[in-house]
This record gives structure tokens, sequence and C-alpha cells, in this order.
């Protein structure tokens, strides 16, 4: 009886804090399955515990392009919702079209949080318009620890050790280089040889600021005879495989090393392999002092009635908060924005992430992601996507290639 | 002549007359806003900044656009053939009063019934070299054999015809065995009575009276050839490469997911525009015939 | 027809069926599979310790976004857009296609023809015309929005099936039902309604089909609260990062299309009935 009445004042209370400031926030997302959207769902407990509705509109697709489809359609039917999942250059491009609306009012610490490559991708012409979920790492290099063990024990720290370690797998049996041929994973893979070639200097001016001379020089055709040697270590099936039946073949034995962003991990977990026990994680040759980042976001839109401003800073406040970092990336396996998080339950693999996302955002090496559309305005990275994919499945030529690449580059 | 009441008049006219409206305003209205968006700088959404040819010669310029446009005459050709002769064989092959005839329809038509995001994982994975028909085949003992299509980049756009016709053979053989249970049965018997055999009956009789329904599988056909972008983005994603591309993928990544919607927008006019012309004769020529019946 | 060749015949429509049947096979087994035994590798042999997990997940507790209870909530919203989109549209498809073969007009080939047009027409045109459309006068995110935009690019395919079906109708048989006084609508439902079974099938076959297994419109347009199952399968099976739980995604698949396959099913007794109504007509 004491427990109803309770439960009804409770009812009461939350009734009345949600008519004080009630807010439906509408949210788009892409994270639709297993942990991610068990990781969405915590921000939607955050937000009804502040009296808002929390309206979902999910929408998977790969990096979400079925999602940036039904939010075109929604804002030119004039109905934006409160806050949608779009990342990197991107939020700059819908800032430009007039659609977002500023949050600087629950961001005002955000500078001193955040680093200032990420911090710079969150605002338009200094407002903030986006808030920070998550950072992934994409230079990874994960190796079958078996495999490893037999073939010395010692992860490469540079090409040529990586193709000495690769010619050992290759002699035990193994695919040498479990890939995915799919465009987005040829790229993760460009981008990885890039900085592990050219170093973060290089590749800041060739994949981020385009550089026709960065683009054009040695070091860009040594980076694509670099993966021209890396393509003949995979296997002639990898074309279309999904990444996930690349790690699966790292995990059972039959693959030796991926190029695979930091989700990876999530795969290993789910099929209960330990790291430093089945599995290495290193970063990618010659990478260790660098560091490309994959950092989700939430883009905030025009909202004109006062409580739904309200709930909309509410959610950026609530994404931000150290509690909420802490929570959604032990669920999706990536690692804070922010400084100021409990870093007790993260693994091996995500305390190292960690370390060097504080170390390299120290010392300038920390760089966006170009495969993962952190870097260049979409059209420009499609443009350099379709190089990159024809080189892989093509008998292109290095130099080929980099006049192909001089060219995309251009695209706008 | 029969004095036609004043009702009847008007009446098929007015029936016509909303799905006329909703084509010139949903099909022609957007088709003339998609030839406009193609002159401006649209990028994300749509803008009326005037941007000439640009988006054109941009187009032009872009290796995609011609591998793509080639692979949807190669697909959409053997696509239409193969789902045709499949389809009106299986049709043809039913009719002969076959036991079990509602549950093998059935079979035929349920992948049409499944969504291709998913069928096309497992078409994947059967068609992979090192996973599907290539390994078991070779594990059978025929160990030269090999089936690599759909990591040839030369070759996979036959394996998006092959999954294709999976997917609509099914749909072709409902339309034929539709027209065939049109046919009057009295007319096939007199030919019985006058010695003609069972092939030639189809073929001099039969199969002629259903060319309304041919005029139909084809348009049918065409439609879900050029509209094809699960099938293909789930079995090849347009790989190896860019190798199986086509259209429908091409306007769709360039309108929604590479923020060029004035370059996808010249995309969908220019393939508008092929289709017309290869279509729109054809379809007139039909309507005329129809009237000479 | 001698045994031999009705043997052969048999076998012809048996390795036809093998054809369509392949890809299922994979997609069964796979559903019945636990995830390990996946990762392991042979994706496309039998299961060797079948599960029925993975089923009762697709249909009740995996997560589309952040609610996780299957594919079954979503069944309604898709039954409740599909049904009326496709009895809609096929109606004014018969009307049409009538009033196109048995009451000509001056220009009523070429107007068949303009319909006709409306076929090819690409999604990526319709979307966001479409979408400042709908915005504008109201039915935007709701399922009359959904309804309306399945009608107006399905009337194309339903005018054309019935026109062209109503091209084997004599026109004498209409001659004399107006000569005895039967007006339009009369003469379309005591004639040509009781003879359009298989065509009035095949036509919901394909409109059912193609509405229900929609996935493009139904993102954009419906709205977050009346998404159709073609979404959910999408959410569930196109993870972006996250594991992918391919036993899952095949269940679903499966559960998905079985209201088409129930549509085929019960559409395939009116082919047999149409067979007797078509061999009256003569």
């Amino acid at each position: 009886m004491k427990f109803k009445t309770t439960a009804v004042a409770i009812a009461a209370a939350s009734m009345m804090a949600g008519a004080a400031s009630a807010a439906e926030v509408e949210v788009l997302h892409w994270w639709t399955s297993g942990g991610e959207a068990k990781s969405v769902a915590e921000l939607k407990k955050m937000m009804e515990a502040k009296g808002h509705v929390w309206k979902d509109f999910a929408v998977a697709g790969g990096a979400g392009d079925a999602a940036m489809t039904a939010l075109k359609a929604r804002v030119v039917s004039g109905n934006p919702p409160t806050a949608a999942q779009i990342k990197g250059p991107s939020i700059q491009e819908w800032a430009k079209e007039g659609s977002l609306g500023s949050i600087n009012d629950a961001a005002k610490d955000w500078d001193k949080l955040l680093p200032k490559a990420v911090a710079d991708i969150m605002k338009y012409k200094g407002n903030y318009v986006a808030a920070p979920v998550n950072v992934h790492r994409v230079n990874w290099l994960w190796i079958n620890q078996d495999a490893l063990n037999k073939a010395g024990g010692k992860a490469p720290t540079n090409y040529d050790e990586f193709f000495a370690l690769a010619d050992k797998f290759k002699a035990q049996g193994l695919v040498a280089i479990a890939h995915g041929g799919q465009p987005w994973q040829d790229a993760t893979v460009f981008e990885s040889v890039v900085l592990g070639v050219g170093g973060a200097k290089f590749y800041n001016d060739a994949l981020v600021k385009l550089d026709p001379t960065a683009l054009s020089s040695p070091t860009m055709l040594k980076s694509f005879d670099t993966l021209a040697k890396i393509k003949t270590y995979i296997d002639k099936d990898a074309s279309g495989r999904d990444w996930n039946l690349a790690t699966a073949m790292i995990m059972n034995g039959k693959g030796g090393m991926q190029f695979m962003g930091d989700w990876a991990k999530g795969e290993f977990t789910a099929a209960n392999k330990v790291s430093g026990k089945d599995y290495a994680c290193v970063a990618a040759p010659g990478t260790a002092n660098s560091y490309t980042f994959n950092v989700d976001s939430f883009a905030m839109f025009n909202v004109k009635a006062a409580d739904a401003k309200k709930g909309q800073l509410d959610l950026a406040t609530a994404i931000m908060s150290p509690e909420f970092q802490e929570v959604f990336n032990l669920n999706k396996g990536s690692i804070p924005v922010r400084p100021g998080v409990n870093k007790a339950k993260f693994d091996a693999c995500a305390t190292k992430s960690m370390a060097d996302f504080d170390s390299t955002a120290k010392s300038g090496m920390l760089e966006p992601s170009f495969a993962h559309g952190m870097a260049l305005p979409s059209a420009t990275q499609g443009a350099i996507v379709d190089v990159i994919a024809k080189f892989m499945n093509s008998n292109m030529s290095s130099k080929d290639a980099v006049a192909a690449l001089v060219k995309a580059a251009k695209t706008k | 002549m029969i004095s036609t009441p004043s009702a009847d008049r008007w009446l098929p006219k007015l029936v016509l007359s909303p799905t006329l409206a909703a084509s010139l305003i949903f099909v022609y209205g957007f088709i003339l806003i998609t030839i406009a968006l193609s002159f401006t700088e649209s990028r994300l959404l749509p803008n009326s900044e005037w941007a000439g040819l640009e988006r054109y010669e941009q187009l032009f310029d872009n290796d995609r656009f011609w591998t793509s446009a080639q692979n949807l005459a190669i697909f959409g050709t053997l696509f239409i053939v193969f789902s045709m002769v499949v389809g009106l064989l299986l049709a043809v092959m039913l009719d002969q009063k076959i036991r079990g005839e509602g549950f093998l329809r059935a079979i035929y038509l349920y992948p049409m019934a499944l969504s291709f995001i998913v069928t096309g994982t497992a078409w994947k994975w059967l068609l992979n070299p090192g996973l599907g028909l290539e390994r078991i085949v070779q594990q059978w003992g025929w160990t030269s054999f090999t089936f690599d299509w759909l990591v040839n980049p030369d070759k996979a756009i036959y394996t998006v015809v092959i999954a294709g016709v999976w997917q609509s053979a099914g749909f072709a053989m409902a339309l034929f065995l539709a027209g065939l249970r049109g046919v009057d049965s009295e007319i096939i018997k007199a030919a019985q009575v006058d010695g003609a055999s069972l092939p030639t009956i189809y073929r001099r009789i039969i199969i002629p009276s259903l060319r309304p329904v041919f005029f139909s599988v084809t348009l049918i056909l065409a439609h879900i050839a050029i509209k094809s972008f699960d099938l293909v983005m789930a079995l090849t994603g347009g790989g190896p490469g860019t190798s199986s591309d086509v259209p429908a993928i091409f306007m769709y990544q360039f309108s929604f997911t590479r923020g060029q919607l004035g370059v996808g927008a010249a995309s969908a006019v220019m393939m508008l525009m092929t289709i017309m012309a290869v279509m729109v004769p054809l379809m007139y020529a039909e309507a005329r015939a129809g009237r000479d019946r | 027809m001698t045994l031999l060749s009705r043997l052969f015949l048999y076998f012809v429509l048996l390795l036809a069926a093998f054809y369509a049947l392949a890809p299922m096979w994979v997609m069964l087994s796979t559903s019945f599979k636990t995830l390990d035994e996946i990762r392991e590798g042979s994706l496309i042999a039998a299961p060797h310790a079948p599960t029925f997990a993975p089923w009762l997940k697709a249909w009740g507790t995996a997560c589309s976004g952040v609610r996780c209870d299957g594919l079954k909530p979503f069944f309604l919203n898709s039954l409740v857009m599909t049904i009326p989109s496709v009895l809609i549209s096929t109606l004014v498809g018969a009307l049409n296609g009538y009033a196109l073969t048995h009451w000509r007009f001056r220009g009523s080939d070429a107007l068949f023809t303009m319909l006709l047009v409306g076929c090819f027409i690409p999604f990526q045109v319709v979307l966001l015309p479409m979408a400042r459309t709908l915005g504008a006068i109201g039915l935007s995110d709701s399922v009359f929005g959904l309804i309306f935009v399945h009608v107006v690019y399905g009337l194309a395919f339903t005018t054309l099936f019935f026109r062209n079906y109503y091209l084997g109708v004599p026109g004498e048989l209409i001659k004399a039902a107006r000569v005895d006084g039967a007006g339009f609508f009369v003469i379309f439902r005591r004639i040509l309604m009781p003879i359009s079974g298989p065509i009035f099938m095949v036509c919901v076959i394909w409109q059912f089909t193609q509405i229900w297994n929609d996935f493009l419109f139904g993102v954009v347009f419906a709205g977050a609260d009346s998404q159709p199952v073609t979404v959910a399968l999408n959410n569930l099976v196109r993870t972006s990062t996250g594991v992918k739980e391919y036993n899952v995604d095949m269940a679903a698949a499966i559960i998905a299309g079985l209201p088409t396959l129930f549509v085929y099913i019960v559409a395939g007794k009116y082919f047999v009935r149409g067979l007797t109504a078509g061999a009256v007509k003569g």
C-alpha cells in the first residue's frame, strides 16, 4: 500500500515536472541494433528522467545513407527532427543550408573539454551546432594472437616488419590479411597506409587539406605501392565480404590480421575472445604516435518553441555528461570524447586508445578519419573513395592512381 | 449506331481524370522540377542558384556514370530476356494440368516476396567462390570447377542477372499464366482436331495471342531492371570496385549520400530521356495496335 | 502426351523449383544456427545444433532503435498501409483500364502512353518534391501520406494490367449491353467484374508485393510512429558498426515475407477460378 502511494506521488511529480518543461525530443539516428541500440536507450532514459518525451526515429543503413535521405525529406517538408546523427564536415554542409541552430548555452565549457580538432568539427562560425558522443579510433590493426606467437610474437611497427610478418602468416597457411572488398573498407586500409607511410602531417596535407603537391608527391605514390603490395596478401574471395566476416576469419584461425576501426572489438567481445590472449590490438604499422578519429555526433536543428529549445539544450548537456559518455561508450566499444570519465570499466584496448587520444591531441597528431566522413565534404570523399576502390579491384598502376586521385580531389 | 446516354459521354473521362491529374503533377511535374534542379548548384538540399550545364559536364566526366549506363544495358537486356523466357516456359509447363500446380506456383513466386536486403546476403554467400557453389562442387570431387563471377570485375554484373532472374521470373510466369488461362479452349480443341501438335498450337496460336501480355511483362521487367537498387546493393554493392554499378545506385548516391543533388538530377534526366526514347515509341505502338483489334 | 515427356516436364519444373529454393535453403539453415556456428565459416551447410532462438528474437525481442520488441509491432503498421493502398490502386486501375479499352475517346491512346511513363519515374526524382508536397498539404509523416504516395505511383501499373486484360474482352459483348441500355458502371459490374478474377489477382500480387516490400517510401514518408515492417527489418539487418547477427537477419526476412506468401497462396486459388470464368467468357 505504501509502495503504491509513493509510486503515485512519483508519477504525479514527474507529470508536473513534465508539464513545466516537457518537450518532445525527436532524434534521428542509425544506431538501430544490438549494443548500439542499447547505447541510445541510455540517452533516452536520461532525457525521460529530465521530464522530456523521447521520440525515436531510427533508420539504419550503411553509415546512415538511408537515414540521411529520410532526414532530407523531413527538412524539405518543413518538419525537421530536434536532433539528427550527422558527423564530420556534413555538419558544416547542413549548417550552411541554414538548418542548424546554436547550442552554445549548453556548451559553455566544451572548448576546455574537447580537443580542438574535434571542437572545430562541432562548430559553425564559432557556434556549437552539434554535440559529440564518442570517439572511434580507425588506425587499428587486429592480429590473430596464436599466429603472432608462432611468428615470434612481435607486432609490426612499420611496413617492412608488416610484410615480413604477412609472409610468415602465409607460410602458416593463413590468409595473411583478412579484408572485405567494399569501398569503405578499402578506404579504411588506404587511410591507415597513408598515415603510416607519410606520417600525420602528410596525411593532413593530402587527405584533409587536399594539397595538390602532397597528393601528387612520391610519398603518395609509395602509399599506393604499399597498398598494391597489401592487395597481394588478400584472398581472392574478399570482394564484397562484410567487415565482420573478415574479423571472424581472425577469430577462427583462418586470417592473420585485419585493418579495421575499434568497432571490431565488439565482434571479438561478442564471441568471448579476449585481447592479449586471442587477439592483439595494435596501431596500424607506422601510426603508433598518431590517431585517426571517427567521432559520432548529434547535430541540432532549428527549433522555434521555447520548450523544444530547452529539450534540445538538455539533450546536448546529457550527451556530454560523464555518466552518459561512460555507459554509452562501454556499450559501443568506443571511448569518451571528453576527460573526466571513470575509466575503470574500460578494457585494455580502450584504455590504450584513451591514452593515445590524449597524447596525440597534445602533439597535434590527432587527425580526422577520411574514410569515415570526418575530413572532407561528402562529394569529395566519395570521388576519392571511387578511385581507391577502382585501384583495389583492377590493375591500375600506382602512377595512374595518383593522377586519378589528384583529379578526384578537385570534386566539389 | 448506339445512342450514348449523356452520362456515359463524360463518365469515362471523369473516371480517368484523377489518374490524369496525378500523373501530370506527380510524374510530369516532378520530372520538370528535376530538369530544373539539374541546372542548379543544388548540393545537400534543392536550391535555385543557376549553374548552367556544369552538372552535365561533371556527369559526363565521371567514369562511374558510363560504367553504370553500360551495366544497365547489359543487365537490362539479359534480365528481361531470361526472365521472360523462364517465365513463359514455366507458365506453359504449369498449364499442362500439373499436379501440385498451386504449390509450385507459390515456390516460383516466393523469391519476390522476400526483401532483397537479406536474400542478397544469401546469394552473396552462394556465389562466393570460397563459401558457396564453387566450394561445394570442388568438395564433391570436381576440383577444377571454378565459378568466381561474383569477385571478378568483368563478370560481376552477370551474377546480378542470375539473382535478378531468380527474383522476377516468378512474376513473369504469373502474368503469362493468367494470360494462358484466358485463351479460348475451343480454338485449341479445333486445332487439335485438325491434327496440329501441341508445340505447334502454342507457337502458332496461343503465344501470338498473348501479345498484350508480352507487352505488360516487358514493361514490368524493364521497370524492375531500371530501378534495381537493393538487388545490386545487397549482392555486389556495385563492386568489385565500381564494376557492377548501375544508374539507380549512381543517382541515389549522388543525390542523397554525396550531397551532389545537381549531378544526381542530371543523371536522372539523362536516364529518363533514354528510357523515353526507347520505351515511348514501343508503348504508343502497342496502344494503337490495341485499337485495331 | 507420352509418359516420358510428362516425366521430363516434372523434372524441369522441379529443377526450376530447386533454383527458386536454393537461397531459401541458405536462409533457413542460417536462421537455425547459433552465431558461433556461423563464425566457424561453413555458411551454407546444415545447422548441426539447430536452435529456434533467432526466430523468437526476430519476432519478439530484436531491437529497432530504442524499441526492442522485434518485428511484431511493425506488422500492424504495414497492414494498415498496404491494404488500402492495394485496394484503392487496383480498383482505380480496373476502372481506368475499362474506360481506356471499351470507352475510347479521341486521345485515349496517347493518354494511356502518357500514364505508362509513370512506370519509369526514378525514386530519386520523387522523394524531395513529394516530401515538400506532403508537407504543404499536411500529410507528411503520416500513414495517409504514405498510402497516397503508393496509390499515385501504383496507378500506372494497375491501369496497364487491366487495360491489357480487357483488350481481350470482345467489344461485341459491351456493345450488346449498351444496346440493352446498360450504362458505364452497370456494364463494368455485370460484365467485366465477374471475369476479372485472374488479372485482379495478378494486380493484387504485384501491388501487395511492391508496397509491402517498399522500404524507401516507407522510411521517408511514414514518420516515426507508423514505420512499416521493412524499415524495422532494415534497422535490424543493416547495423553500422555493431555485431551482425545473420541468423536473426535471415529469420526476420522470412517472417517479414510471410504475409506476401499468404497472398500468393490465396491468390493462387483464384487463378483456378479465373480459368473457368475465362473459359465461359469465350
